[in-house]
């Protein structure tokens, strides 16, 4: 037991004293009226005496922030980036370019609006918080976030075509906000996509706060393929209500850093949660996807089933706890982490935990590290396929599996691209 | 053709040697039976011949067309024309028939310096060769051998066979777990691939599936030596008189 750990932080590092001193920087800059420019004072203030979390966090055991983040790219002003087409042909793209918010494409009924305007009105400060006492990412994305891109989704509105939230940047500093709303019955379908256009380093914080009104049927994608040398730290906060429905992929196929909290309430009786995750894992980089479930009433269902390739000397983790609240009945929740390691230097972390309060109940998760069975590899080449080729289907098959279940042709087929460029990059 | 000469093979991970000295040659157009008791080294000898990584050949040569394949890996023989039909057909998830049967010719096709098929010749050629052994075209659909029923899997090795056009059909006890039914289609698809410039080796236990695919040579493989040969003639003797009489003349 270090003695120190219970102490304040007393010495800052060279990424914590980076991102103190951009803070008292922008300080005047940062868009909010006074209401929001407290809670960022004192959601620094709280970054400032934690300090960034360290293994001794229990929930970043696996994911020593301080240790990892080693300093802070420099806010770069008046870069331009462009957007790029579509993930899903045909969408309505709404673009976050260096973290400024373009919210000028319009969709039917659907409100969309600059974040930025709701710091100034400071209709955005309720939704400032860190969620606890070790929520490092609320803290630091809730001191600096600048824009982003908030919608309201009327009740019972059907968006036929795919809305892609583009955020994209170059370098340097990018903190955004996604709160997104979609009223009781309404069908939508949403990509949220982060990318850089280069590997020039960049420090990025994104929360997507989504919440499905009753009855709602929403299909969210999240996207990410972030630069080489990027940190992402990202948080999707998710509520749901009752009869909604909620398919969640996350995709990760980028980044050097990366940190994707799931932090979500099924709160209405009947909701239903898939989630899904692809991890692509490659180069020295290092991602760790943290799931909190709460199972807030009777009756609702969740899968959670995640695919992870490893390549390299890429380290991963998941962490997966689902909590069944002590009147919440009935909860069907199962949870499974398959793992493929190409590499004897790469390595991944599995993390599952349940705590069940009720007693009536189907709650269960597995988990599963191999490498590419040899029986498959052999018959593949066989038959005349060099042995590159055949890991690489094979390896594809594993995550291919997942994406599949989307079912859609329109979502599935670009996702299969994204996946078999990825690997045929690094594989 | 095919030249086996004083081959000493063992199993890569614990030294065991099971073949322990093997003389053979297969003839262009040659049909050959390879027969034995259970534990012969009949399934090691196919999986050496094919390039599995797990056996180690410790002495000796074979040679394909007149060049040594010891150093070649399974994938390179194959796009030199050597195929095995597998006596247990891997099932492989996500991977959907088609997918695999159109990389796998267009693979060898490269490896040859050939141009890749177009999709309406590929989808030809699978619909005609399907027709032949009766495979229902739903079954291509699936992923690669799952869920297929023993006789589906042998039918979908011979159907790989006739679409990759090999120059060496290895057998490997394609007649176990098939019906008489499964077995005359899976019999008719070999015998529709016999030419002058193809060889194949069926490897098999009882002598019913040579009833239907006729060798023109027999060879008894014991404890890791081919110890007689002969003709079609010799199948029947040892389907009459079991293995023990070979044997014993022979030691």
């Amino acid at each position: 037991m270090n003695i120190q750990a219970n102490q304040p932080a007393a010495k800052l590092t060279v990424a914590e004293t980076a991102l103190v001193e951009a803070f008292s920087a922008q300080i005047g800059d940062l868009p909010g009226n006074g209401a929001v420019a407290g809670t960022r004072d004192r959601l620094l203030d709280d970054l400032k005496n934690a300090g960034l979390p360290t293994r001794r966090i229990e929930s970043w055991h696996y994911t020593d922030l301080k240790n990892l983040l080693r300093s802070v790219p420099e806010q770069v002003v008046g870069t331009k980036v462009s957007s790029v087409a579509p993930l899903v042909k045909g969408s309505t793209v709404l673009s976050v370019l260096q973290g400024e918010a373009h919210a000028d494409a319009e969709i039917d009924g659907v409100t969309i609006t600059a974040f930025r305007d709701q710091l100034s009105d400071g209709s955005a400060v309720a939704g400032l918080t860190a969620l606890d006492k070790d929520d490092a990412i609320g803290r630091l994305n809730g001191s600096f976030v600048r824009d982003g891109l908030a919608l309201v989704v009327p009740a019972n509105a059907e968006i036929e075509d795919v809305i892609e939230l583009q955020a994209s940047h170059r370098e340097g500093q990018v903190h955004t906000r996604f709160p997104v709303s979609f009223g009781a019955g309404s069908k939508a379908t949403v990509v949220e996509r982060h990318r850089s256009e280069t590997d020039a380093a960049a420090l990025v914080s994104s929360i997507s706060d989504i919440t499905l009104e009753d009855g709602a049927e929403i299909t969210w994608i999240i996207l990410q393929q972030q630069g080489a040398s990027d940190t992402h730290l990202a948080q999707i906060r998710v509520k749901l209500g009752a009869e909604a429905k909620l398919r969640l992929y996350v995709v990760n196929a980028g980044g050097k850093l990366v940190r994707q909290e799931l932090r979500i309430e099924v709160q209405g009786e009947g909701a239903e949660l898939t989630l899904r995750g692809v991890n692509l894992l490659g180069g020295d980089s290092h991602t760790d996807v943290t799931l909190v479930l709460g199972h807030n009433v009777p009756h609702t269902n969740s899968t959670e089933t995640f695919r992870n390739v490893i390549f390299d000397k890429a380290s991963g983790v998941f962490q997966g706890m689902i909590k069944v609240a002590p009147d919440a009945q009935k909860t069907d929740a199962k949870m499974a982490c398959n793992t493929l390691l190409m590499s004897d230097d790469g390595d991944f972390s599995v993390k599952p935990e349940l705590e069940i309060f009720a007693d009536d109940v189907i709650c269960g998760h597995g988990a599963t590290v191999a490498d590419i069975d040899r029986n498959h590899l052999f018959y593949m080449m066989a038959r005349g396929v060099t042995e590159s080729k055949a890991r690489a289907m094979l390896v594809n098959a594993f995550v291919a599996e997942i994406v599949e279940e989307l079912e859609e042709e329109k979502l599935v087929e670009p996702l299969e691209e994204v996946i078999s460029t990825w690997l045929e990059k690094h594989a | 053709m095919l030249e086996i000469k004083n081959l000493h093979a063992r199993i890569a991970e614990d030294g065991t040697e099971i073949i322990r000295g093997l003389n053979l040659t297969v003839k262009p157009g040659e049909i050959a039976a390879i027969m034995g008791p259970n534990g012969s080294g009949k399934s090691t000898l196919s999986y050496i011949l094919s390039g599995r990584e797990d056996y180690e050949v410790t002495e000796g040569d074979i040679t394909y067309n007149g060049e040594s394949i010891l150093e070649l890996d399974p994938a390179e023989r194959a796009s030199k024309g050597i195929f095995l039909a597998f006596q247990y057909p891997v099932e492989i998830p996500g991977v959907a028939t088609m997918q695999f049967l159109k990389v796998a010719m267009n693979e060898q096709r490269k490896a040859r310096g050939e141009d890749e098929l177009t999709t309406p010749d590929f989808m030809r050629r699978v619909k005609e060769a399907a027709e032949q052994l009766k495979i229902d075209p739903a079954m291509l659909r699936r992923p690669l051998n799952v869920g297929f029923s023993g006789g589906e899997k042998k039918r979908a090795e011979i159907l790989q066979m006739a679409l990759l056009e090999p120059t060496l059909c290895i057998l490997d006890e394609t007649d176990s777990g098939l019906d008489i039914d499964a077995l005359k289609i899976v019999a008719d698809g070999v015998n529709a691939l016999r030419s002058p410039d193809r060889a194949v080796i069926v490897i098999t236990h009882y002598q019913r599936l040579l009833d239907y695919i006729v060798p023109d040579t027999v060879h008894v493989l014991y404890k890791g030596q081919i110890i007689r040969s002969g003709d079609k003639e010799l199948a029947q003797e040892l389907e009459a008189n079991g293995y023990a009489d070979v044997i014993e003349t022979a030691a």
